[in-house]
Order: structure tokens, then C-alpha cells, then sequence
């Protein structure tokens, strides 16, 4: 370990010494960047472009179920495939469209906005500082990973302009691209192999990524930082790396047997060559249950510190913090099949899912309770940051206790494939997530970019986010209670009132979007200075210790961790 | 047998106070067999195992998860108003308190395993088809069964189709005198169109929901009803065309959804109670008209019923065999 550090340290050195006065400018300096705090702000560039894309892409949806019956989509239809808007064929044109439309949503979400926000842009920004490296381990690595993720959604992109089914542009079978409809039963255009080959990009850059985190966080910490005083922010990276890591290649093996069904005459996930829809299933959830947990774990990291931050008091718990952490790592690869409940597992098979998934309540509930005690005692400054991450606690112990409910197979029945299922996961993510990555926008934006957010504009965001996500998502549960399947372009008139409801929800939510832009925009107008620290002597970690923005190279001289400033 | 009745009673007890469940507080008139509008409930259960749903859901379900978020949302009110600066300009140093850890670890450990008893309970009777002995849990999940269903004495086959359902009477002989077990009597439910739906190259719109069964909801109303009879336990087969994609079959008021996979299946009982026309909806993904691929289950009465699949099972006529039952309100 000490060798390593030794190292590290001769690189930062050297390559300081070489650089210092003429860091690269310009065009080269982003593109050919090898630095992680310049490829982190891509990173989180790159989010954002793709978040209000995503956005959009809901917007449209919600405009869509603001009434019974089909209003939206086969106008649009109409217009983009030159199709009479009367006509039965722009309505079914329109009908796939929908399909696509909920796809492209939950995809580019996953992969474009919340990874690249979290395991993307703070973890490589901010993992390296928090444990004292001058970089991360392999630079240039960093530089293919991001690159690779523009790449991937290019790739996205173009599968909405090729053939998926019906005549009609891209892949609309859902996010969870189970075949049959994946295949060239449902989807026979190249728009699903496109969407394939975007996942196998991006995955690419998420596991090269997660190696690269791994590698710095083992052997990169500054002298004296142990494993047990590395920030809890760095422990959220290095769990959710290891996830990324271990589930991502199962979903390459996955989309790349569908890939050889659709082209190359294989019958891996058909039923009359012997081979079995299920099987696709567990492959995607053994991938897709631990992907949901790579989305929220960086979360409880920027949460963790935050919550200490703002209170002025040390993480409470910080080993059952930063073991519960691992241990829903752990976990979470072993319920995969909760997903699963309908598909006819036999019932010992259900009695193992129910018993395991509802294991994941406990060290979640450590953590809720955590963060409860960290503030308790505190001496609390109600900031930007700490309104988020307050607001992230309470709305993902709802979305937690509905996976609860969920997680009963008995109970599941009725909900599976329901708008409650919408509803929870939205709850984690939307609302989880989410908040957790404008939390920690709002923590690090002094840092990042050296000025001060308007503190009125930021909470103005806040208060009109909650109320507009919670307007947005909290009636879905009604929706599914009463019945309401997903990813329906249309629905029975008894569903009219919740939905409106909810769409009046986006609408407010827009507005806290134009709000954030705008704050945005000023704060970069007015260029209040930060200082090196502008939330006080609650916040602790070491990039709090470096100017703002830290400068090109940080730690020239690696700083040492004593027993006495740990996490 | 004095403990049995004791458990009982207690098991009763205490489903009677889950029954005052939170999401009962606001009492809500909900949908039988079909949403009612602004509903927030699960729809009515006319089965032992939407019963169970229910019980379980509104009770254990709704109680233990509204307690726990008023609790965090209970601590974090206190949190505002007692440790923000103002209040509380010092703050304490302390990050560890092993007593309290041990609690919280603890204490959802107990919560879930109190969960777990029905839970299972429940799941069990989902997935353990009727032999006529086994006794169900019903609306009292904290027995251990009271509720008598017999054995199975129709078995039907649902096949999803893009975008419908095909429906076979696989063994109906309990119902039909001297049936051939080989002949299987199959038909097809589609979606009602609307009247004001165009036809295809401006062919005129053909007659649907709204003249043919005018109070029949939009996206729900089908064709042809599956026909079943009231207080019979039925076996549902579950498949989807070898050639097609994913279904799922789905009736709230049952309790039931179960994919219909390509290749495999799956099978589903049930045993309703209540005469009347049940609606569910596809719930699985499977392209463009995944929203318009409705199920409708008709329950009648067993004289009804022998009528119909009599007339059904001489003249392989389903239009002419429903015509004979008393036309829907």
C-alpha cells in the first residue's frame, strides 16, 4: 500500500512539475482531458443535456395521459411519418410511438442521466479528492469512458430513426427489452440492434469506469486514510463500482444472445428452438436489481455528508454506514427474481425472493435511522444542499416502504406491472436519486465552479420540485391500487382523475426546471466567490481543504490523514 | 383443540383491528370487477384470494408502512425545530450510541418477520391450485385457513395473442353430459371498438361498444365474455401464441395475474363468489395495442352456465350459446 501511495505521489508529482504553468487549453483540454475533475464536469454536462432530453421525452407522455384517449401521439405520428392524423394507420403509428417513447425515457434515465451524474461526474470529481489523490488511476482510461458514453447515446439516438416495428422508428418494448419483443418477433427493424449496441457501449464506459474508481480508491488513498476513515462518499464509489462491475457484464452476455438470436438464427430466448423468454428475464433483472442499487448508492454517499455538513456534527454510525452499504451491495444481487413474480416461479422459488428482498429493509432502515441521529444534536443551517438532502430522506423512506409491500409476492400480484410499481420506483429514483444528485450539485457547485447558487432560488427550486414530484407520483399508487397497468397509452375512463393529477405534477416540475436553469445562469452571471469552504467547519472532507475550483493538479504534496481529522 | 380455538379467536382479534387499516380511513365505494372513477383502493375482491389481497394489504401492508413514515417524518419535524441553529448553536459531538443501533437493526428485523407469517400464507394459496381438502386463508390471513374451496371442475385455457385473447374450455365433462374429453371448445375476445372509430381506408365505422353494449366502459368492454360459473373453482391455463410475444392475464377482483410466456404454462385458479361481469387488462408489454387487449370474465350462475356450454359444446357456436344467457345491465 505504501508503495503505491509513493507512486502515486511521484506521478502527481511529475507530472505537475511538467504542466503546472501550461495545462493543456482550449479544445484539447476537454476533449483530449485526462484530468477527473474536467472529465467529471463533462460528465455532468453530458447529464444534463441528456436529463432534459429524457425530461422532454416524459413530458410528452404526461401530455399524453392528461386525458382518456389518445390526444398526443398520433398527431405526432402523423407529422413525423407524413401520415393522414384521421386515419387508423397514424394511430397505431402512434400507439408504438408511446412504446417508444416510455423506452427511450427509462433508458436514457438509467444510463445517460443518473449513472453518468453520480458514477460518472461527482465520483470522478470528487472520489479522488475525498481520499487525497492527485488523479485517478488510470487517466486515460477515464478519458475513453466518458468519450464512450456520447458514443452510446449517438447510438440511442439513431435507433429512434431506424425501423423498430410497425413502420414506426425505434425500440418500443420498454427498458427491460424482453424478448419475445425484443427479437425479431416483436421488433423485426434494426432499431433494437442499435439500442444493443448502445448498452454494450455504455456498458463499456460504466465497467472501465468502475475499474478505474476501484483502482483509485484501493491504492490511491493519502498516507494514514485507512479503508475505515475514507469519507463515506469514496465507500458509497467503491460498493457501487463493484456492483457496476459484476452486473454489467451479465447484461453484455444478455443483449449479446439477443443479438445473435436477432441476427445470427440462434435460439437462445426462443421456445420453438428450445430455448426459453424466461431465461432472458433472470439474466436482465441478475443485472437490472443491482442497477438500481448503482443509482442510488452514490446517493446515500453525497447524503451522508451533506446531512454532517449541515448539522456540524460527525456521521453518526459511520461503520454501520459504511456496512450497510455493502451490504445492500451484496444483497442486492441475490433477489433478482422479485421482479419475476407473475412469470410462474414455483413457490418455493417465491418464499426464497420474498424472505431475501425484504432482508434489503434492514440496512436500508440503518441508514434512514443514520441520518436521523447524525442531525439529531446538530446544530442544523437549513441550506440549499441540506433542503435536498432532508427532502431525499423522507421521500425515499416512501419509495422504500413501498418496496416493502412489493416485495410480498402475495401482495405483488395484485400491483405487479401496476402504476404502484411506477409509483415506487419513481419514488427511489425520481424523487431518491434525484434529489440526491441536486443535493450534491448544490454541495459541490461552490466547489466545482467557485460561486455561490442564490440561496432564495435554490430553495424557490426545491419547494417547487417536491411539490411538483410528489403531485407527479404519489397518486400513481392509486393508479395501480385501483388497477392501472404500466405503460399504457391509454386507459379506462375510471383513471382519469390521478392521472390529470399527475400531470399537473410534470407541469409544476417543469417550472422547477426552468427555475433551476435560471439559477443557474445567475449564479454563473453574478460570480459570488465561494472561498475554500463556504459551508463552515461542519464540512470536514478534503477537497473542502483546496481553492475553488481546486486547481488543475491537487496534492502535489499528498496531505496526511492523523487519527484525528477522520471521515 | 382448546389452542386451536384460542389461536383462532386471537387470529380473528387481530384481524379485526388491521381491518381499521389506514387505507380504510377515507371509506371509499370501489369498483367490483372493474375501477371506479378517482378510486385510491384495491378493487373489490369477489374471491378467497383477493381477500387475502385485501386483508393483507389494508392491514399488515398499509399499517406498518404508514407508521414508519409518519415516524421519519415525525423525527425529522422534531430535527427542524430542536437542533437547527438557532435553537441549538452548539451542537453535540456524539457518533455512537450501541444500544439504539442494535434497536433499529432489531426491531425491522421483528416487523418483517411479523409481515412474513401472512405474507406466505397468502402466497402459498395463490399458488397452490384447490384438491377440495386444503383450506384458505380467505380475509382472516392471521388463521391457518378457514376457508373452504373445492376442488377444480372446469379448466380453462387463455392463449395472449397481439393484440387479443384466444380461450379454450379445455375440460368442462363435470358440466356437459358424455363431453369428449378431446373436443375443446375455443373463441376469441377482442376489444369492443369505439362506434367513432374509422375504418380502415375510410370504410364506414362499424358498430361497437356504444350501440352494441352501451354501458360497458371504454378499453374494458370486449366481444366475446369468458363465461364462467359463480362458486366453482376454476383452473386457468396460461400461454401466449409459440410464435408471439408476452402476455399477462390479469383480473383485479380475482386476485390473479400471471404472464402468458411463449413456450410455457403457467397456471392460475380461482373461485368467484359473486355473479357479474370482471374485467383485467394485459399486463405485461407486448407492442403497439398492449392497452387494447381487454379481459372480461362473466360470472353466472351454474343453471346459466350449463345452458350455455351445453348449447356451446352442440353447435361450436359461442355467439349463439351466450345469446341464450340474460343480456348484461
Amino acid at each position: 500500500m505504501s508503495e503505491a501511495h509513493l507512486e502515486a505521489h511521484a506521478t502527481g508529482h511529475d507530472y505537475a512539475s511538467q504542466h503546472d504553468h501550461h495545462t493543456p487549453t482550449g479544445w484539447r483540454r476537454w476533449v483530449l482531458s485526462t484530468n477527473h475533475k474536467d472529465i467529471g464536469i463533462m460528465y455532468l454536462v453530458f447529464s444534463i443535456i441528456t436529463g432534459i432530453i429524457g425530461g422532454l421525452l416524459s413530458g410528452v407522455m404526461r401530455l399524453e395521459l392528461q386525458e382518456p384517449g389518445i390526444q398526443i401521439f398520433h398527431g405526432l405520428a402523423a407529422m413525423v411519418y407524413g401520415l393522414d392524423a384521421s386515419t387508423v394507420s397514424a394511430v397505431d403509428a402512434g400507439k408504438q410511438m408511446y412504446n417508444v417513447f416510455t423506452t427511450a425515457h427509462a433508458l436514457i434515465m438509467v444510463f445517460f442521466v443518473v449513472m453518468p451524474a453520480t458514477m460518472g461526474g461527482f465520483a470522478n470529481y470528487f472520489a479522488p479528492l475525498m481520499v487525497g489523490a492527485p488523479d485517478t488511476a488510470f487517466p486515460r482510461i477515464n478519458n475513453i469512458a466518458f468519450w464512450l458514453l456520447p458514443a452510446a447515446f449517438i447510438l440511442l439516438l439513431m435507433s429512434l430513426f431506424f425501423e423498430g416495428a410497425g413502420g414506426v422508428g425505434g425500440f418500443g418494448g420498454g427498458w427491460t427489452i424482453y424478448p419475445p419483443l425484443s427479437t425479431t418477433v416483436g421488433h423485426p427493424g434494426p432499431a433494437m440492434d442499435f439500442a444493443i449496441l448502445s448498452l454494450h457501449v455504455a456498458g463499456v464506459s460504466s465497467i472501465l469506469g468502475a475499474i478505474n474508481l476501484i483502482t483509485t480508491i484501493f491504492n490511491m488513498r493519502a498516507p494514514g486514510m485507512t479503508i475505515h476513515k475514507m469519507p463515506l462518499f469514496a465507500w458509497s464509489v467503491l460498493v457501487t463500482a463493484f456492483l457496476l462491475l459484476l452486473a454489467l457484464p451479465v447484461l453484455a452476455g444478455a443483449i449479446t444472445m439477443l443479438l445473435t438470436d436477432r441476427n445470427f438464427g440462434t435460439k437462445f430466448f426462443s421456445p420453438e428452438g428450445g430455448g426459453d423468454p424466461i431465461l432472458f428475464q433472470h439474466l436482465f433483472w441478475f443485472f437490472g436489481h443491482p442497477e438500481v442499487y448503482i443509482m442510488i448508492l452514490p446517493g446515500f454517499g453525497i447524503v451522508s455528508h451533506i446531512v454532517a455538513t449541515f448539522s456540524r456534527k460527525p456521521v453518526f454510525g459511520y461503520m454501520a454506514m459504511a456496512y450497510a452499504m455493502v451490504a445492500i451491495g451484496f444483497v442486492g444481487f441475490v433477489v433478482w427474481a422479485h421482479h419475476m413474480y407473475t412469470t410462474g416461479l414455483s413457490l418455493d422459488v417465491q418464499r426464497y425472493f420474498v424472505a431475501a428482498t425484504m432482508v434489503i429493509a434492514v440496512p436500508t432502515g440503518v441508514k434512514i435511522f443514520s441520518w436521523i441521529a447524525t442531525m439529531w444534536g446538530g446544530s442544523i443551517t437549513f441550506r440549499i444542499p441540506m433542503l435536498w438532502a432532508i427532502g431525499f430522506i423522507f421521500l425515499f423512506t416512501v419509495g422504500g416502504v413501498t418496496g416493502v409491500v412489493l416485495a410480498n409476492a402475495g401482495a405483488d400480484r395484485a400491483l405487479h406491472d401496476t402504476y404502484y410499481v411506477v409509483a415506487h420506483f419513481h419514488y427511489v429514483l425520481s424523487l431518491g436519486a434525484v434529489f440526491s444528485i441536486f443535493a450534491g450539485w448544490y454541495y459541490w457547485y461552490p466547489k466545482m465552479f467557485g460561486y455561490m447558487y442564490n440561496e432564495f432560488l435554490g430553495k424557490l427550486h426545491f419547494w417547487t420540485m417536491f411539490v411538483g414530484v410528489n403531485l407527479i407520483f404519489f397518486p400513481q399508487h392509486f393508479l395501480g391500487l385501483s388497477g392501472m397497468p404500466r405503460r399504457y397509452i391509454d386507459y379506462p375512463d375510471a383513471f382519469a382523475l390521478w392521472n390529470r393529477v399527475s400531470s399537473i405534477g410534470y407541469y409544476v416540475t417543469f417550472v422547477a426546471m426552468i427555475i433551476f436553469f435560471y439559477a443557474t445562469w445567475e449564479a454563473s452571471r453574478k460570480k459570488r466567490p465561494a472561498g475554500d469552504n463556504p459551508w463552515g467547519d461542519g464540512a470536514t472532507t478534503l477537497e473542502w481543504t483546496l481553492s475553488s475550483p481546486p486547481p488543475f493538479h491537487q496534492f502535489s504534496t499528498l496531505p496526511r490523514i492523523d487519527s484525528t481529522n477522520a471521515h | 383443540m382448546v389452542t386451536g380455538q384460542f389461536l383462532r379467536k386471537l387470529g380473528a382479534a387481530a384481524g379485526a383491528a388491521l381491518a381499521l387499516s389506514p387505507a380504510l380511513a377515507f371509506a371509499q365505494e370501489v369498483g367490483k370487477g372493474h375501477p371506479e372513477p378517482g378510486q385510491f383502493h384495491l378493487q373489490q375482491s369477489v374471491t378467497p384470494i383477493m381477500d387475502s389481497i385485501v386483508a393483507f394489504h389494508d392491514g399488515p401492508l398499509m399499517w406498518t408502512i404508514t407508521l414508519i413514515v409518519l415516524f421519519v417524518l415525525a423525527l425529522l419535524i422534531v430535527i427542524v425545530v430542536r437542533f437547527n441553529a438557532k435553537a441549538n448553536p452548539v451542537p453535540a459531538r456524539f457518533t455512537h450510541n450501541t444500544l439504539i443501533e442494535i434497536i433499529w437493526t432489531v426491531v425491522p428485523i421483528i416487523v418483517l418477520i411479523v409481515i412474513a407469517v401472512p405474507s406466505f400464507g397468502v402466497l402459498s394459496d395463490q399458488l397452490t391450485t384447490p384438491d377440495g381438502e386444503r383450506k384458505y386463508l380467505g380475509a382472516n390471513i392471521f388463521s391457518f385457513g378457514e376457508v373452504e374451496v373445492p376442488a377444480a371442475s372446469l379448466t380453462i385455457k387463455a392463449t395472449g395473442q397481439q393484440w387479443y385473447w384466444d380461450y379454450e374450455y379445455v375440460q368442462y365433462d363435470n358440466y356437459v353430459e358424455g363431453a369428449s374429453p378431446d373436443q375443446i371448445l375455443g373463441f376469441s375476445q377482442n376489444i369492443m371498438p369505439e362506434d367513432d372509430t374509422p375504418g380502415v381506408n375510410g370504410a364506414a365505422p362499424t358498430p361497437g361498444r356504444k350501440s352494441a353494449k352501451p354501458n360497458q366502459p371504454r378499453l374494458l368492454a370486449v366481444d366475446n365474455e369468458l363465461i364462467v360459473p359463480v362458486n366453482t373453482t376454476v383452473s386457468m391455463q396460461v400461454t401466449a401464441d409459440p410464435a408471439g410475444v408476452i402476455h399477462a392475464f390479469a383480473v383485479p377482483s380475482f386476485g390473479i395475474k400471471v404472464d402468458a410466456v411463449p413456450g410455457r404454462l403457467n397456471e392460475t385458479w380461482f373461485n368467484a363468489r359473486e355473479t357479474g361481469l370482471y374485467y383485467g387488462q394485459c399486463s405485461e408489454l407486448c407492442g403497439k395495442d398492449h392497452a387494447f387487449m381487454p379481459i372480461a370474465v362473466r360470472v353466472v350462475t351454474e343453471e346459466e352456465f350449463r345452458t350455455f356450454i351445453t348449447a356451446y359444446a352442440a353447435n361450436r357456436d359461442y355467439a349463439a350459446a351466450a345469446a341464450l344467457l340474460p343480456a348484461i345491465q
